[in-house]
């Protein structure tokens, strides 16, 4: 899908924030448009300054930092572990695709008061809710990359005497890593979305909940401070992940 | 025991151990559980009858959600298309376009719920932009991915047996399409409901996040788990109505 070289891709991407901030500026100048629709750009430049300053970005991105580093490491291990033990027989693959594809397809959010109830509106909550969120595409795509393993290369370990860790470490993880590494970045994306995304609907901590509390005080340019610190991560992943893509494709 | 190997099809055996873990959820919740938290699947399908589908004002909000559901990704449809087609059909589109819709892919959208809330207010205009704008993603890069997916060889091959443009896009570019994207309308179907159902358990001074939020904390699990219940049938039959479409439309392969 993407014929562009990444170079060009990026000035494309950057020149389009840069218009959508020339918009902005027009919007709230010329145009009109009501402060409390859209603020002031000026204004919240100074929030975002001030929210840095003030240590209260930090704050809230350790704890969304935290949590999702839990659940996606949890989700991480987990995940593996699930495709790996279902892939062990081609039965236990037909059994268990269909259902856990049938899971992906309705929504988790709909079990999010769930999770409230059982764990609270503190982390853990979120914790669990951003991790089950993220396992299903490790293990799904996990089941398919073991499943796919050549069984010569496996025949061929083993009639050389590899025992069974070994033959995990040397051959079926290698082998396999590609199509996991592919799930492991869809997970991401999806733990991050689910973690902001539980924040924002019930919790007491987290830039999630910054960013509802701002919409709740009706502080537009603090919510829109947030919001661009949020957007300016995003691309920072993206722009993370893709390098990594480039670099295991090279490597 | 002759009538369990009966059943010992792919399908008798997954119906088997969705049985089990039910049985399971059962005696669980029956004997160790605190019924303030759970509430065991033979609770939940009594209460199914008389709090959820019987109870005007939940019925009411279901089906409000399911409104809102069919509004957003019939535009998610449209809009998706019509993008789609117009950023795939040039390299100006491909090359400068498509970066733009990654980029806004890419952002976790359940951030910008609170601005959809500010803009659209707490009504279903809302939750259907917001349900929208998880949806109309999958539509276009499924659209772009189908314009693209046509092999060169095949092309070149009726070019030179010297079909029009239009004969090219009819048998060969349309067909190609529509199985990628029903791929993407699948995924965008269920993106679509995210959204929808986000949105709705924001706002819960109404709606299904009204009621979720009144039987979670008057700790009344029975008819949360039902409401819950409810939902994800409903989510279920609409990936297998999309599902449906789709091997009607795909049956050639």
């Amino acid at each position: 899908m993407l014929e562009t070289r990444p170079l060009a891709m990026r000035a494309v991407q950057v020149a389009f924030l840069a218009l959508l901030l020339g918009l902005w500026f027009f919007a709230v100048g010329a145009a009109h448009v009501h402060r409390l629709l859209l603020p002031d750009p000026v204004n919240v430049w100074v929030e975002m300054r001030a929210l840095a300053v003030s240590g209260a970005l930090w704050n809230a991105a350790r704890v969304t930092l935290t949590t999702v580093g839990e659940a996606y490491g949890l989700a991480v291990a987990f995940g593996i572990l699930i495709g790996f033990s279902i892939s062990r027989s081609r039965h236990a693959v037909r059994l268990f695709e269909p259902i856990l594809s049938g899971i992906f397809a309705i929504p988790l959010t709909l079990f999010f008061p769930l999770f409230i109830l059982f764990f609270g509106i503190g982390t853990g909550s979120k914790l669990a809710y951003g991790g089950l969120y993220a396992l299903l595409p490790v293990a799904m795509t996990s089941i398919a990359a073991f499943a796919r393993v050549d069984p010569g290369l496996i025949r061929g370990a083993r009639s050389m005497g590899a025992r069974p860790w070994a033959l995990l470490r040397r051959v079926y993880l290698p082998a396999a890593l590609p199509g996991i590494l592919n799930g492991m970045r869809i997970a991401l994306v999806i733990c991050v979305a689910a973690v902001l995304g539980g924040e924002t609907l019930a919790s007491t901590a987290g830039v999630g909940y910054a960013i509802k509390l701002a919409e709740e005080l009706m502080d537009i340019p603090r919510l829109y401070a947030w919001l661009a610190f949020v957007v300016l991560a995003s691309f920072a992943l993206n722009l993370l992940l893709s390098a990594v893509e480039s670099w295991s494709i090279e490597a | 025991m002759t009538s369990l190997l009966a059943w010992s099809g792919l399908r008798g055996q997954r119906t088997l151990l969705l049985l089990a873990l039910f049985l399971l959820w059962e005696v669980a919740a029956r004997l160790f559980a605190d019924p303030a938290m759970i509430a065991a699947p033979s609770q939940v399908l009594s209460v199914l009858g008389p709090r959820i589908l019987a109870d005007p004002h939940v019925l009411a909000a279901v089906g409000l959600t399911l409104f809102e559901l069919t509004v957003a990704f019939l535009c998610s449809v449209i809009f998706g298309l019509l993008i789609g087609l117009a950023i795939g059909a040039s390299a100006i589109g491909r090359r400068g376009v498509m970066p733009i819709v990654l980029l806004l892919y890419a952002i976790p959208q359940a951030i910008l719920l609170p601005l959809f809330v500010l803009w659209f207010g707490i009504g279903p205009l809302c939750k259907i932009t917001f349900g929208f704008s998880h949806g109309v993603f999958p539509v276009i890069l499924s659209t772009v991915a189908g314009l693209r997916g046509a092999s060169p060889l095949l092309l070149s091959g009726a070019r030179s047996m010297g079909a029009s443009r239009l004969q090219i896009i009819r048998h060969l570019l349309f067909p190609h399409m529509v199985s990628v994207l029903f791929s993407g309308l699948r995924l965008s179907m269920t993106l679509t409901l995210l959204g929808v159902l986000l949105a709705e358990l924001f706002v819960s001074t109404s709606g299904i996040g009204y009621f979720s939020q009144v039987f979670a904390q008057t700790f009344d699990p029975a008819p949360l788990f039902a409401l819950i219940a409810t939902l994800a049938a409903m989510a279920v039959m609409l990936n297998e109505a999309v599902r449906t479409v789709e091997h009607r439309f795909t049956r050639w392969k």
